[in-house]
């Protein structure tokens, strides 16, 4: 129907064409990312009692499909947002660190609680303190556990983090964490470590650098 | 008869060094050297049952002799009777395992070597069971750093643990 009102000029001439709303112009960031907002795949790494209450929050009575993030996956390879909900103890670090690794490009991670954010009440020789010394964390959502509204408001806020970032820039966030990777694996394999004890010895390192993460 | 009454007509062969009693709590508390006694007592008594072994540091506690205390119970399936038995040591000496005599002792033997550092004479494999084997210290005594001198945390609520 369109191509029959289009008047013939000639052959390099753009058509003088009036689409009204059936296009719309924007950057491909803005797109991408407005699409990527509105479709995230949440993957619960659920440890502890946040992860009770994230069942709420999945429930019919906050429902965070409203919010996109409908199609929750215990699959890392089929989600892009892991919501970190609860204590991750030393020995549980090089796992998450896999599972991380693992997620389809682009990820984010939801650090819920303070547990995962900072250790919490933890301080002991058992408990990482902060996941995000280990993996990059995007959003922290703080409380013990924190209220299912306070976990949709997390999402929110990640959702308007998602909004403003570019593609390129998320890239290199990811980038960093694979080159870490690949250092953990490389003292694993030279001094015969297992995981976990190459994350302590990276943890040593940066704080022997004075830099607050090993990625 | 309770097996402390029977244990202490026993003094002769058995050395205890105290007992007491505790709303039907039986416990006795022996030295390291007498434990082995107490086992084969305890079997012909009937405690088949190895229940716990765990342990507490009592550091800087003037009334106790010992650093450590060693903390067994055993059950009798048949009266369902119990008995506790502490064994006291200092930092350094060693006890004789158990894990031959009772499957049980070998995983609790380990834990306690883990979290208190105290070694058991003929275990079949003493090695850490809960921490990684490059941990540093031991975490449940007392002199242990809580955070176990976590390099990130404040260095002046705790004294950084030196491996």
């Amino acid at each position: 129907m369109l191509w029959a009102k289009v008047p013939l000029i000639g052959k390099n001439k753009m058509p003088d064409l009036n689409l009204n709303d059936a296009v719309v112009t924007t950057r491909l960031d803005s797109i991408v990312n407005w699409a990527r907002k509105n479709s995230l795949w949440p993957m619960p790494f659920g440890t502890a009692c946040c992860a009770i209450e994230f069942m709420s929050v999945m429930a019919s009575k906050y429902d965070m499909s409203r919010f996109g993030a409908e199609a929750m996956r215990f699959s890392p390879r089929q989600s892009d947002m892991m919501l970190v909900l609860g204590t991750v103890t030393n020995k549980m670090a090089p796992i998450l660190r896999t599972i991380y690794a693992q997620m389809a490009e682009p990820k984010w991670v939801i650090s819920v609680g303070v547990c995962a954010s900072s250790g919490g009440m933890y301080r002991t020789y058992a408990t990482l303190q902060g996941i995000d010394r280990i993996i990059p964390v995007d959003v922290y959502v703080p409380g013990c556990p924190p209220r299912p509204e306070s976990m949709i408001y997390g999402v929110m806020k990640l959702q308007e983090k998602i909004e403003k970032e570019s593609l390129g820039m998320r890239k290199d966030h990811v980038r960093r964490f694979y080159e870490s990777l690949d250092l953990q694996e490389k003292i694993q394999s030279e001094k015969n470590l297992t995981g976990q004890q190459a994350i302590q010895h990276m943890l040593r390192q940066a704080a022997h650098d004075k830099v607050a993460t090993i990625f | 008869m309770s097996i402390l009454d029977s244990l202490l007509e026993k003094k002769t062969i058995l050395p205890i060094l105290d007992t007491y009693r505790f709303r039907g709590d039986q416990t006795a508390i022996i030295a390291p050297s007498s434990l082995m006694t107490l086992v084969d007592l305890l079997m012909s008594e009937g405690f088949h049952f190895l229940v716990d072994i765990t342990a507490v540091d009592w550091l800087d506690k003037s009334e106790n002799p010992a650093r450590f205390e060693v903390v067994y119970h055993w059950l009798n399936l048949d009266s369902q009777e119990r008995l506790r038995v502490k064994v006291r040591l200092q930092d350094g000496e060693s006890l004789p395992s158990l894990a031959i005599r009772f499957k049980t002792a070998d995983w609790y033997e380990r834990e306690v070597y883990d979290m208190f550092g105290i070694s058991f004479e003929g275990h079949p494999n003493l090695t850490r069971l809960l921490t990684w084997s490059d941990f540093p210290g031991h975490p449940l005594r007392k002199d242990f750093p809580l955070d176990g001198g976590d390099p990130f945390c404040m260095s002046d609520s705790t004294t950084p643990f030196t491996h």
